[in-house]
């Protein structure tokens, strides 16, 4: 029953006064105009926004990229610095050890010539001591044996100057007793 | 759905004791402010719907794109999808890397403002696609033929009017058909082929909408007999494939209608490159 029905309706209504073809030129209006407006909004508000948002993430993204390999950069720069001043301070502790032991041998060096040189000082001192006490008991025996041959000779002298034998006698025993003496002298030396 | 003018309608149909289709005029609602009437045909449902797209637009792109995060909530996400959608595959690849960026707000403004009224056509309540209706396609198409024909004429000055109605490469006494068959077909065609596309097909969608709701109506309550109300339901069941049909048109139309756009504006931009 319908069909027929259906088709004949819809082509009174095409034909009635609802023409869809014909606008209604309120309804243009408002939605060109609301349009116009959306399309303001869109311009200055919403379209920038999401341009901007789109743009940070980039700038982000890659800059995030950009600081992981400048901090990568400096971490490698700081290891190698560190490596070297550990190698540096290394080295440095070895040369103050090395300096350590030389300065430490040269102090044991020094003090021994300086204790050998003491020692040959002390013994030189000694040996001139020595030599100074010799020359010091010469010179008084010198002049002891000026005394004694005054004194002998004085002897000699007053007990008679006539007797040669006698005086001959005197002096051998008083030359004999003097070697005697130095004798005995050299043998304490 | 359309609970009034659908009960007044099986009245009808009952007094003349058979099925009485909705009309055309039916997808003409009454006016929601009757006051205002005396402005001209008063303040209609599509102009609200016209309104509230601006509306929910606005506020829908604006909130989720107000903290402008880097690592995007959910809702930026989609909004940031769904504007990349427009700016690269409508806008960039057929504007092309050099022109594009100047035109995404008005092909955003173009594809979403088209998307929101054909999609109020899938709401319950509202059950209206604002597009069914010829005077705001025509306004939108005319918007965007004012501003490819400026545009046109802006980068080539009058040479521009040659270059769109003078195909290249063609005989001499061939031009003297073809010339003002060109004109006809980029100036007055086109434009009424982009806004009557969309009409159409938007008021074909509407009226299966109105002829499923009415018809199943009449045969469950009206029509006698358990075929007649096994059938009913049988339609009701029926329209929900219909919609979902129906909502991939209209998303299909609103792409339709903005990727033509972005054509019309790279035939501006390259006039002279065919």
């Amino acid at each position: 029953m319908g069909e027929h029905m259906i088709s004949t309706a819809l082509v009174q209504a095409a034909e009635g006064d609802a023409n869809p073809l014909f606008p209604n030129p309120w309804e243009a209006a408002v939605a060109g105009i609301g349009f116009l407006v959306l399309l303001f909004i869109v311009i200055k508000w919403i379209a920038p926004k999401f341009e901007q948002t789109y743009q940070n993430r980039i700038e982000a993204i890659e800059g995030g990229i950009n600081q992981a390999e400048e901090a990568k950069a400096e971490a490698a720069a700081l290891k190698a610095e560190y490596e070297k001043q550990l190698a540096d301070s290394r080295t440095a502790a070895a040369a103050l050890r090395e300096e350590a032991r030389a300065e430490a041998a040269q102090i044991v060096t020094e003090a021994q010539e300086k204790a050998a040189a003491e020692g040959a000082r002390i013994r030189e001192q000694a040996h001139a001591q020595i030599e100074a006490d010799r020359a010091a008991a010469a010179a008084s025996l010198r002049t002891d044996v000026g005394a004694l041959a005054t004194e002998l000779a004085s002897k000699i002298v007053g007990e008679a100057l006539d007797d040669d034998a006698r005086s001959q006698r005197v002096i051998d025993r008083f030359l004999a007793d003097l070697d005697a003496e130095q004798q005995t002298q050299g043998a304490a030396q | 759905m359309r609970g009034p003018a659908l009960s007044s309608l099986a009245l009808s149909a009952a007094e003349e004791d058979g099925f009485q289709p909705p009309t055309i005029s039916e997808t003409h609602l009454p006016e929601i402010f009757p006051w205002m009437a005396e402005w001209g045909t008063g303040f209609g449902k599509n102009m609200l719907m016209a309104v509230l797209a601006v509306i929910l637009i606005w506020w829908l792109f604006s909130a989720a794109i107000r903290k402008q995060a880097l690592v995007p909530s959910r809702g930026q996400f989609l909004a940031e999808g769904a504007y990349g959608f427009v700016r690269n595959t409508i806008g960039r690849d057929i504007l092309g890397d050099k022109h594009f960026k100047p035109w995404i707000p008005l092909l955003f403004t173009v594809f979403f403002f088209v998307l929101f009224n054909n999609l109020f056509g899938a709401i319950p309540f509202l059950q209206m696609p604002t597009f069914s209706h010829a005077g705001p396609a025509y306004a939108m198409a005319g918007i965007i033929w004012i501003t490819w024909v400026a545009l046109g004429f802006k980068l080539y000055g009058a040479k521009f009017m040659k270059l769109m109605t003078v195909p290249s490469g063609v005989p001499k006494p061939l031009l003297i058909i073809l010339t003002p068959l060109e004109f006809l077909s980029n100036f007055v065609i086109r434009p009424l082929t982009h806004s009557l596309r969309l009409m159409a097909v938007m008021l074909a969608g509407h009226i299966i909408v109105m002829l499923c709701g009415s018809g199943a109506e009449f045969l469950i309550t009206q029509a006698e007999g358990a075929f007649n109300t096994g059938l009913g339901v049988a339609i009701l069941l029926g329209s929900v494939p219909l919609y979902f049909l129906e909502l991939i048109m209209m998303v299909l139309q609103a792409f339709v209608f903005a990727l033509l756009t972005a054509i019309y504006i790279q035939g501006s931009i390259e006039a002279d490159a065919h």
